[in-house]
This record gives structure tokens, C-alpha cells and sequence, in this order.
């Protein structure tokens, strides 16, 4: 039996946080629950960590979290600590680390509510733009202008394009 | 602004004790990196291209644009009273908004934790109505952009524990009976089996003050919109019933100090010359049962439910025209309750 969080007495309610985004277990006695309740603190800010390492996906230390995402440029790493991804693309070079975690969120890893009307296959493509964007920031980062203002034309052209 | 907010109206069903119901939808587009990852130019972009898209939906409300980014910290903590924007919208940086309707129910923010955070929000328990209208605002919006979207996935948003459905109901209860009686650990501990998330009246870590408890859903993946609204549908009954039985048995065995209390806290509210805003927050719970049980005639629950709103900090700084130090607004706080309650 888990002790409470607060004191050393057996927990006998174990509350789910989700702030929005970030999910934290917490497991308290039942005076200490009364407590919790009346003056709920903020959320742990590594609660992301605590959720990875819950589904066994805490830091490993090992070659994975170099895997870079090449749309966005954001690592598992930078994902693990900060808990957001940085891009729609994220969701299939992490996927391997990512199903684990939705199983453990969800208790599922496929869809079953609504689809967009426009077909979700045209989304492949527009993931070159999130590309574009970010070799533009690195650009104008390394103050290659040059390479700025062509990949601004660029993305310009392929936003004109599927609008059309 | 300073009027009209629908979801407060005290109507609806079961609205003594389900003060509103709300719907929110996380949505991306799909040829943007997250917000995270987005530099300031493309924050831009993308405040620009949703903005102009707000403001010419081809069906739906007329939508008042808020520019989050440069409004002062009164407003942005005005807005995060009316429920109208996050903590994290307020607290974010660069370019960013939120879309609102003539009568507060449907907000619309840009660049929050998402490109795209919609909601709905009607006054007592009405999911269906909410369903209904923010299912249509995604259509609407979906028209002529690309939302960033898995077939196996469904949609994807900046954290995993949105993914899916990018769905989150919920409705906003007020159960001082089981409060009073610490009945509420039983319902909390047994929402928590069933994966239902409690907060407090701002979410967001904040804490069930004036006995309001928000219960939403925590799972957005592998289940219909649909299927969770149900649940809830399921779920919710019982906490109300719960509640009236309590209130019922309170009524039948302790009437006497139920009245004492609710009079005690009306006399307070309508005599006191300086009071925090946690006091506050509590004696207008016993007096907003007091309402629902008609012990206090004069009162309506529209007038208590906007008297939580409205004296909020931000609220009341808006109502006098200037900007109050916690003292001050403490003394501000007594003179408008004062004022309102003159007659009750």
C-alpha cells in the first residue's frame, strides 16, 4: 500500500492532476486529501519526467534521446524536459518512445472520434514548410541572409501553392 | 465587456448546482512547428493568418478580437477571470489572442499551448448545446486551413496528453452540502477510478474555493467525442443527486444551524467593511445554497453567481476605473458587496 505524500499514514486516495497539459499522481490519507483539496498547490514543474518515467521512459541515457526530429530540430531530450514536442511530425520520429506513453495516458493508441474533412494525407506535405521555417530561423541565427531570403521566397511559393 | 456573460446567467438545467458547462478543442495546423518551437516571425504568421480567419467564418458568431500581447496585466488578469483565456495565454509571450463572442460562450485563443484552443461554455448542464456548437466552430475553421493530423493518432497537439480528440468536457459544480458534510472525498476518490479529473474554479492548480469543483474528462485518446460526453452524462447525475439528497438530509436534521449559517454569512457580506477575497468566495458559497434553497428570497442565482465573478481582483479594479493595492481592494470588495447586497 502506498504512504501518503504528506504525512506517514497508508494513502487511501490517489488523485489524478492534469493541468492542462502535465500529469501528476499524488496519493494522500484521507485527512491530508481534505487538505489537498481545500488549498490545492500548483503543479510540480517536472511532472512530464514523472509521467515518462512512470512508463518506464525516464531518461535511458542512451542514443535515443539524440533522435533529432528533421522537420523541427527538437531532440527527445529537449521533449523529455520540457514536455511539449515541436512539431506534428514529432509524433512519428518519437513514435517508438511515444506509443508506451500514450498507453499509459490513454490506456490507447488510435483515434476513435472525429476526422477533418480535408483529407489527413495532405498533412504529409506540409510538413516540408515546418522544415523551411526552421532552416529559415537557423539562417537568419547564423545571419546567412542570403540563404534568408530564399527560403522566405520558398515558403512563400509552397504556402501560395496549397492554398490554391 | 463588463456585462453580458451568458454562461452566468444561473439557467439552464440543474443550474443550482451545475453552474456551466463547457467544451474545449485543441487544434494545430499542420505546416507550423508548436508553439514551443515557433520563433517570433512565425508566431506572427500564425496570429495573422488565424486572425483573418476568425473574422471571416462563413457561418457562426461575430467573434472581438483581443490583442493579448499588448494589453495591459489588468486586462489579461480580467480575461483570465471570465474564464475567456488561460494562465498560460496571460503569462505567454509573443503574439497572441483570443477570439470572443457577444455573449462570452465562445472563445477562441491563438497561440496557446496549441495554434488553436476553442471553447464553449452555456450556463447549467448543457453538453449537448456545447457539443453542437463548438463541433461546428472546428468545421467552420477547418474550411480553409490544414489541421495538423494522424489517421492512427487522430489530432495532434503539443502535448501527448491531448492527443486524439483534443477534447476537454467539462462542468462546473457547486456542492457545498457535501462539502460540509465531507461527503465530497467519496466522490472525489471514486471520479478518480474512473480517470475523471477534479480542479478548481480557475483550473489550473487552483483551489476548490467557494466549494466549486470542475470535473473533466483526462483521457482524449481512443475514445469519440461523443463517448466521453456521455460519460460525463453518466457521471454527473449522480454527483448532482448526491448533493440534493445531502442537502435534503441537512434541511430535515439541521435546519436551524444551516439557516444560522447562510444568515450569518448574508450579515457579514452586507455589513463587513474590509474583506479578502477568499472570505468572500466562502460566505457567497452558503449564501448561493441559501438561494438555491429558497431560504433567501431577494436573491437570484444570476446576481450570486455574477458576485463571485465580480469580485475577483481584476474585476473589481475594472468596476472602480483604478488600480487598488490588496488593502484597497479588500475595502472595495466590502463596499460593492455593500451595495449589493443592500436589500437582499
Amino acid at each position: 500500500m502506498k504512504k501518503c505524500r504528506r504525512c506517514s499514514k497508508p494513502a487511501t486516495l490517489h488523485i489524478t492532476e492534469i493541468h492542462d497539459s502535465t500529469v501528476q499522481k499524488i496519493h494522500l490519507c484521507e485527512n491530508c486529501a481534505s487538505e489537498y483539496l481545500e488549498t490545492s498547490a500548483p503543479p510540480d514543474e517536472d511532472e512530464m519526467e514523472a509521467l515518462l518515467e512512470e512508463a518506464g521512459l525516464g531518461d535511458l541515457g542512451d542514443e535515443q534521446d539524440e533522435l533529432t526530429c528533421p522537420n523541427c530540430g527538437i531532440t527527445y531530450r529537449e521533449f523529455r524536459k520540457q514536455g511539449r514536442l515541436g512539431c506534428p511530425h514529432d509524433y512519428v520520429v518519437f513514435k517508438e518512445r511515444l506509443i508506451p506513453l500514450l498507453e499509459n495516458i490513454h490506456e490507447s493508441t488510435h483515434h476513435a472520434g472525429k476526422f477533418p474533412k480535408r483529407a489527413p494525407d495532405a498533412s504529409h506535405k506540409q510538413y516540408e514548410l515546418i522544415k523551411m521555417r526552421n532552416d529559415l530561423r537557423i539562417a537568419v541565427e547564423k545571419e546567412d541572409y542570403e540563404a534568408a531570403a530564399k527560403l522566405r521566397d520558398d515558403i512563400r511559393q509552397l504556402e501560395e501553392q496549397q492554398s490554391e | 465587456m463588463q456585462t453580458g456573460c451568458e454562461w452566468l446567467r444561473g439557467t439552464g438545467p440543474d443550474a443550482e448546482i451545475v453552474v456551466s458547462s463547457r467544451i474545449r478543442l485543441a487544434r494545430n495546423l499542420a505546416q507550423f512547428p508548436f508553439i514551443s518551437r515557433a520563433d517570433e516571425p512565425t508566431r506572427n504568421d500564425l496570429e495573422k493568418l488565424l486572425y483573418e480567419k476568425l473574422q471571416n467564418l462563413s457561418a457562426g458568431p461575430r467573434l472581438s478580437y483581443f490583442d493579448v500581447r499588448n494589453l495591459s496585466d489588468l486586462d489579461r488578469q480580467f480575461l483570465m477571470e471570465r474564464q475567456l483565456i488561460s494562465k498560460e495565454l496571460a503569462d505567454g509571450e509573443g503574439a497572441r489572442g483570443v477570439a470572443v463572442d457577444q455573449g462570452q460562450s465562445v472563445s477562441v485563443m491563438i497561440n496557446e499551448e496549441d495554434h488553436l484552443r476553442m471553447q464553449v461554455v452555456r450556463s447549467g448542464f448543457s453538453l449537448d448545446e456545447c457539443w453542437k456548437d463548438i463541433d461546428q466552430l472546428d468545421d467552420d475553421i477547418e474550411e480553409d486551413v490544414t489541421y495538423a493530423f494522424g489517421e492512427d493518432l487522430g489530432y495532434l497537439t503539443a502535448c501527448p496528453t491531448n492527443v486524439g480528440t483534443g477534447i476537454r468536457v467539462s462542468v462546473m459544480l457547486h456542492l457545498p452540502a457535501l462539502h460540509m458534510t465531507k461527503e465530497i472525498q467519496k466522490v472525489l476518490g471514486a471520479l478518480q477510478k474512473i480517470s475523471l479529473a477534479v480542479r478548481g474554479l480557475y483550473g489550473e492548480g487552483s483551489s476548490a474555493s467557494g466549494q466549486f469543483f470542475q470535473v473533466s474528462n483526462q483521457i482524449t485518446l481512443g475514445q469519440s467525442e461523443q463517448q466521453i460526453i456521455d460519460k460525463l452524462h453518466e457521471v454527473v447525475p449522480n454527483i448532482i443527486s448526491y448533493e440534493r439528497r445531502v442537502r435534503e438530509a441537512l434541511l430535515k436534521d439541521n435546519r436551524a444551524k444551516l439557516h444560522d449559517q447562510i444568515s450569518r454569512a448574508t450579515g457579514i457580506l452586507q455589513k463587513a467593511q474590509t474583506i479578502s477575497s477568499e472570505e468572500t468566495m466562502d460566505l457567497l458559497s452558503s449564501v448561493r445554497l441559501g438561494v438555491s434553497l429558497g431560504m433567501l428570497d431577494d436573491l437570484d442565482l444570476l446576481s450570486v453567481n455574477e458576485l463571485f465573478i465580480h469580485t475577483q481582483p481584476a474585476h473589481l479594479q475594472k468596476i472602480r476605473g483604478e488600480t487598488l493595492d490588496s488593502g484597497e481592494r479588500n475595502a472595495a470588495r466590502a463596499a460593492y458587496l455593500r451595495s449589493r447586497l443592500a436589500e437582499a
